[in-house]
Order: structure tokens, then C-alpha cells, then sequence
């Protein structure tokens, strides 16, 4: 789960990261309000998103003016811009062309930057502990900085069984040329992001740009945090910080359902048990010669009102010309797939074609019901078989 | 013979008396698995399956031989589950729960690193000796006794190697699903090597898929192996919308290796055959194994 910058702000000031004053606010009045009582020379308009580059973007509806990070001098400013951003399009290399509406602000107070670093802390696949990643050259894309100069990425492994010691923090801070209070800063500032990231159960916390102030102290002028899903449960105050609006409400109705889901742009709808087997698939659509509209992995356990959710979802999206399902039955019954997409068919009323390979446990019993649903089914024999029928079909419907 | 598990392998169940544990295992049982006793805490006494039900793993372990123990233990009890198994001294962990907390995972492997234990998954179908011993819940009768070790990160395509290796003519030697958790027990490198050096393994198909780099990892040392064993690989994702779950700091620590691309490029360059259809494993291996490839 993904939570906006002023959000994860908040959260890492109540475990010691310094942040600068600001208030999120929803229309031109309040960041009139929220300018005046920041006060000082400048504020920050920042508009809030679940996708970085916001600064380097621009609005759909003005493509050649200013990004979705600006700067004010005045109250009136901040209002003036507030009015050009929210409820408006803006577009960043992590939005993709569609972009995202901003329907929050986040009013800052301003800050004097004489340098900018990179932080981060994830967990490592390669050593199964946290890692912190470190860089001088804060502010820009982290990962066109580890493609250009990998030597510039500095990596710290925590030890679980210490967790994050002091002179880590110190021994990152010499590396990154920071000197004098600076050194202790970056102490408090790791230590910040640590404790969050183990207490809260999160997937990432990044800090970029960390900046360096002239007199030397630092501060998190943006914040992105993300949580592992597997660990809401024992978080259930995160909750509250989901913001539905950026969330695909294909995903998020599949989520509610216990199914993995990830909108594509192609036109052949998968519907798969098991996330290898439902990245194998789309790859065999997309070898065909076609592409597929959507992942959709309905789980190992599966129930068959699981199955007919996924089944509608993937049945709801106008984009889709045919549907693959391809379901190899492990703990999943072939016979409880088959009943699930008959009822599913016959409630939704199926409009395109739809090829169904079933493999594994009661195989027999589950072709035996798809073949006697007086629906227009296309039986497949295995995945290649599959792929071919689904791509043969959708191009001879286009043709008719 | 076969790697991990035989048809003496005498194996426990946590998490025994749930419905899942029941379900898998009934079927272990009913495919031969020489399951002894399980473990669910304040059952201890009871007779389940017609097997004693003992409350903690170190009380099954001091009544009979244990040598392995598959959990079905759900999500938030899971990773201290591992724990326990660990400490009883149980050699061998298969771990099938889905969803574990990655950070439970990440204590758990520490302690794990220090012990004589072996994992396997969590988040994983288990493991498989055809016609002896199947721990997991994959479905048994896919499978025949053969010569082909399969390895993967994903369940339902081990079923997908085992369904067309056996459509060829081909069997099985062991199957193992390593799971598809960031953090988890044994990886591509602790499995090849087994079947390396197993005597009646005489060709291993691998599938891996984007994310991590353990793909990579195996591919090097199969090379540096110099085995003549034949391998088949395929790494499932090649069309997948780059890391939608780890944003984009996932490939700053691996810089850009995680994927399909490249780890395919690892895998021809250590010569393995890598199929670039998902449909044509079995047929890719028949080929290589007949001078057709």
C-alpha cells in the first residue's frame, strides 16, 4: 500500500525525521489560509499523487507549463496555484500518458538548499536483510543515477539480530561527505527512517532529496513510504491513510476479493491460478502475436466466489475482445473453476470469446460442466493450444 | 534415489488439526507420505488422521523420528512456526503459507542461517519425490518417477514442467517449489546443487521469473559446475509491467539485472536451453535429451 508525501511526513516527524512546516489542503481557499500561517518569504505548492517526478511533470491541460512542484512568494501565489493544480491532470514519467487527477495539495514552508542526497531503506532479496541505500546525488531519479554511476550508490546491510547501530549511521555520513553537525543529523535522520520502516512494517521508505541546509542541518524535504501488504493486518491504523482515488478500482475491487489484478493496455483477458503461471500466459498471448489486457492471479484456494469475481472483472473491461483462462488445479478443483465460470457467464452474459484450458485435480469433471452449459466455450488442451485458440478467435470476430 | 526427501522421509504436519493441514494431509497419506504426527497447540493427546497430535514441534520430536515438517499454519502464527522447527532441530522445513510478513521473514532467516536446518518457501507448492514422498500441495498424480529434477519459484508452473515432462514420457526425479517470497529458505543454487550431484538426476529444467537475481545466481553455478546434466530453463514475465511492488528502488539494488531479459541472457550463457515458450518445457528437454536441439 502506498501513502502520499505529506502522509509518510507525518508519520517519520513521530519517529525524529526533521520536516519542514506544512498543511495539506483541498482548495484554493485553504492553501490561502494554510501559505498565510506557514508564513515566510516562499512556500512550496506540492501536489500529492502516488507517483514521483511530480516537479519534472505538467499538467494535460497546459503541456508546456509548470510541473506539479511550485514555488510562491505570496499567499495569492499559493491560491493562484492551487487553482491551476487541483482537480487537474498531471502527467510524470511514473504516471504513465494517462496521469493522475491532484485532489490534494501540500502547502510547505520553503528551505535553503546547499546539497541534496539520496536515502532509502528496503529489504534485500539477495540478503534477506534490510539494506540502506545512500547517494550524493539527491534530487534526480535514484535509478538513473545506478545506471550512470553505480559507483555513486552506497549500500549498508542491517544486521537483524542488532538491528541499525550508530556507527553505520556515522561511517554512511563520512561517505557522503557530510562533516561536522552534520554527522549526528544524519544519525537522527537514519534512525528516524529505521525505526519507521521496522515498526510499521514497510516495503520502502525514501527519503529524496535529503537536503542539506547551509548551517549544516538536514531535512527530509520529500518523503514516499509504502507497506507490505502481507502486514496490514497487524497495522490496522494504516488503514485510515488509503487514499482510493489512486488506487485502479479494478485492483482494488479484486483486492477486496483476495485476487492479484494489474490493469494492461492489450485486449485478451487472463484469467490464471498462480502468479508464475499468469506471467507465462501473458507472455504465450503476447509470443501469438496479440496482448493481454490484464494479470490476474486467483490464488491457490480459491473459492468459486473468488472465481466469479475475477471472472466479472475481467468481463467488465470494455477493452477486452476474448478471455484465456488457464487453471492448473492444485489445492483449486477444476470442477469448482468450471461451476464458478458458467454462473459468472451466465450473470454477467459473456459478449466476447472465450477459450478455457483446465489441467490438474477433477479435470474431467470440470470440462464435463463447462461442455454442458450450452455456453460457447472453446476447450483447450494445454497452455500452447490455448494461446493459439484465444488469438485465432479474437482475429476472426475482429474480422466479422 | 532423489534429493531431500525419499520414501523413508518421516514427516510431521504444524498446523495439522486446521482444514488446510487436514486436507494435505489426508492426501500425503493417500500418496504413501510416511506422515507420523503433527502439532496443534492445545490438542496435544488427541489422535487426528490416526495420528498423535502433539502441542508443540520439540514434543513430536522426542516421542519419534522427525525429519521433516510441512506448515500450514496461517499467515501471522507462520514465521514463528519456522521458528519452533527450528529450534526442535527438524531437518527439514517446508513452509506452504502464503502471505507471511516479508520483515518476519527476514528475522526468521537469520536464525535460520545459524542452524542445520533447511527451508523450503514459504509461499510455495513443496516438495516432491514421485511415488514416495510428497509434502505440499501439489497434486500427486501429475507426476511419475523419472530422472528430471525440476526447480521453480512458481507453483502452478512446477505443475506445468511435471505435467509436460510426463506427457513426453519423461518422469520425475524430485520437484521442489522454492516459493516466490523475497526472502525465503532455500534458493535456485541449494536445489541445483543437489540435483547436480544426485546420481539419479539426469537432466533439471529451472523456471524462474522476474524479480531478485537467483536465477542468475543458479545459471553461474551450473557453468561453474561443469555438469553434463542437461538444463531447461524459462523465466516467466517477459510482457510484466516493470516493478509494480517494489517501485523502482528494487532495481537500484540488482542495477537492472531482475529482468526477463537479462536473466535469460545468464541462463543461454550458461548453456541451458531456455525454452521460450512455457508450453514447450517438456518438449525443449525431450529434444535436448534426443540430439534434436
Amino acid at each position: 500500500m502506498n501513502i502520499h508525501e505529506y502522509q509518510a511526513k507525518a508519520l517519520l516527524k513521530g519517529f525524529g525525521m526533521p520536516v519542514l512546516d506544512g498543511r495539506v489542503v483541498r482548495s484554493p481557499d485553504e492553501a490561502l489560509v494554510a501559505a498565510r500561517a506557514i508564513g515566510g518569504p516562499i512556500v512550496v505548492v506540492k501536489a500529492q499523487i502516488h507517483a514521483g517526478g511530480r516537479g519534472a511533470g505538467h499538467f494535460a491541460d497546459d503541456p508546456g507549463g509548470k510541473g506539479g512542484v511550485r514555488l510562491a512568494r505570496t499567499p495569492d501565489d499559493a491560491q493562484q496555484a492551487a487553482v491551476a493544480m487541483l482537480d487537474s491532470t498531471l502527467v510524470t514519467r511514473q504516471t504513465g500518458p494517462a496521469g493522475r487527477i491532484v485532489r490534494r495539495l501540500y502547502i510547505e514552508a520553503g528551505c535553503e538548499i546547499a546539497r541534496e542526497l539520496y536515502l532509502s531503506l528496503l529489504v534485500d532479496r539477495a540478503t534477506g536483510r534490510i539494506v540502506i541505500v545512500a547517494s550524493q546525488d539527491g534530487g534526480m531519479a535514484i535509478e538513473d543515477v545506478a545506471a550512470a554511476t553505480p559507483e555513486r550508490i552506497l549500500k549498508e546491510s542491517i544486521d537483524p539480530a542488532t538491528g541499525l547501530s550508530d556507527y553505520q549511521a556515522r561511517t554512511l555520513a563520512a561517505r557522503l561527505d557530510l562533516h561536522g553537525r552534520s554527522i549526528r543529523a544524519f544519525t537522527t535522520v537514519l534512525r528516524a527512517a529505521y525505526e519507521a520502516f521496522v515498526s510499521l512494517d514497510a516495503a520502502i521508505v525514501e527519503i529524496n532529496p535529503l537536503v542539506v541546509t547551509g548551517s549544516g542541518d538536514l531535512v527530509a524535504l520529500d518523503a514516499k513510504m509504502s507497506f507490505d501488504d502481507n502486514a496490514l493486518f497487524r497495522h490496522p491504523e494504516l488503514e485510515e491513510l488509503r487514499d482510493e482515488n489512486e488506487e485502479d478500482p479494478r485492483e482494488r475491487e479484486a483486492a477486496r476479493h483476495g485476487l492479484a489484478y494489474v490493469g494492461l493496455d492489450g485486449t485478451i483477458g487472463c484469467m490464471v491460478n498462480g502468479a508464475g503461471l499468469a506471467m507465462a500466459t501473458m507472455d504465450i498471448i503476447k509470443m501469438e502475436g496479440e496482448e493481454p489486457a490484464n494479470f490476474l492471479d486467483v490464488g491457490g484456494g480459491a473459492t468459486r466466489e473468488r472465481v466469479a469475481a475475477a471472472f466479472r472483472i475481467v468481463l467488465s473491461d470494455q477493452k477486452v475482445r476474448g478471455i484465456l483462462v488457464n487453471i492448473f488445479g492444485g489445492i483449486m478443483r477444476c470442477d469448482i473453476i468450471a461451476e464458478a465460470i458458467v454462473a459468472a457467464s451466465h450473470e454477467t452474459g459473456l459478449r466476447v470469446p472465450l477459450v478455457v484450458r483446465l489441467a490438474g485435480t477433477n479435470v474431467e469433471r470440470g470440462q464435463e460442466i463447462l461442455s454442458h452449459s450450452g455456453l460457447k466455450i472453446i476447450p483447450a488442451n494445454d497452455l500452447g493450444d490455448a494461446a493459439r485458440k484465444i488469438v485465432a478467435a479474437v482475429r476472426a470476430e475482429g474480422v466479422a | 534415489m532423489s534429493i531431500l526427501v525419499h520414501s523413508d522421509t518421516r514427516v510431521i504436519t504444524q498446523g495439522f488439526t486446521g482444514a488446510q493441514g487436514t486436507f494435505h494431509s489426508e492426501q500425503a497419506l493417500a500418496y504413501g507420505t510416511r506422515l507420523v504426527g503433527g502439532v496443534t497447540p492445545g490438542r496435544g493427546g488427541e489422535t487426528h488422521l490416526g495420528l498423535p497430535v502433539f502441542d508443540t514441534v520439540a514434543q513430536a520430536c522426542a516421542a519419534t523420528r522427525v525429519d521433516a515438517s510441512v506448515i500450514y499454519v496461517p499467515p501471522a502464527g507462520a514465521a514463528d512456526a519456522i521458528l519452533e522447527a527450528i529450534a526442535a532441530g527438524v531437518p527439514l522445513i517446508v513452509c506452504i503459507t502464503e502471505g507471511i510478513p516479508v520483515l518476519d521473514m527476514v528475522r526468521v532467516q537469520q536464525v535460520l542461517h545459524r542452524s542445520d536446518s533447511l527451508l523450503i518457501g514459504p509461499n510455495c507448492p513443496g516438495i516432491i519425490t514421485p511415488g514416495e514422498c510428497k509434502i505440499g500441495i501439489m497434486p500427486g498424480a501429475i507426476h511419475r518417477p523419472g530422472k528430471v529434477g525440476i526447480v521453480s519459484r512458481s507453483g502452478t508452473l512446477t505443475y506445468e514442467a511435471v505435467a509436460q515432462t510426463t506427457a513426453v514420457g519423461l518422469g520425475q526425479s524430485t520437484c521442489v517449489g522454492i516459493g516466490g517470497d523475497p526472502v525465503k529458505g532455500m534458493d535456485f543454487i541449494d536445489v541445483l546443487e543437489r540435483f547436480i550431484a544426485d546420481p539419479d538426476t539426469d537432466s533439471i529444467i529451472m523456471i524462474g521469473e522476474i524479480g531478485g537475481t537467483s536465477e542468475i545466481d543458479g545459471a553461474t553455478l551450473i557453468r561453474d559446475s561443469g555438469t553434463r546434466k542437461p538444463v531447461v530453463g524459462f523465466i516467466a514475465g517477459a510482457t510484466a509491467p516493470p516493478g509494480r511492488r517494489m517501485g523502482h528502488a528494487g532495481a537500484v539494488i540488482t542495477g537492472g539485472h531482475e529482468t526477463a531479459a537479462a536473466k535469460i541472457e545468464a541462463l543461454r550463457d550458461a548453456g541451458i536451453h531456455v525454452s521460450a515458450s512455457p508450453a514447450l518445457l517438456g518438449q525443449t528437454l525431450l529434444d535436448v535429451l534426443t540430439g534434436h536441439a
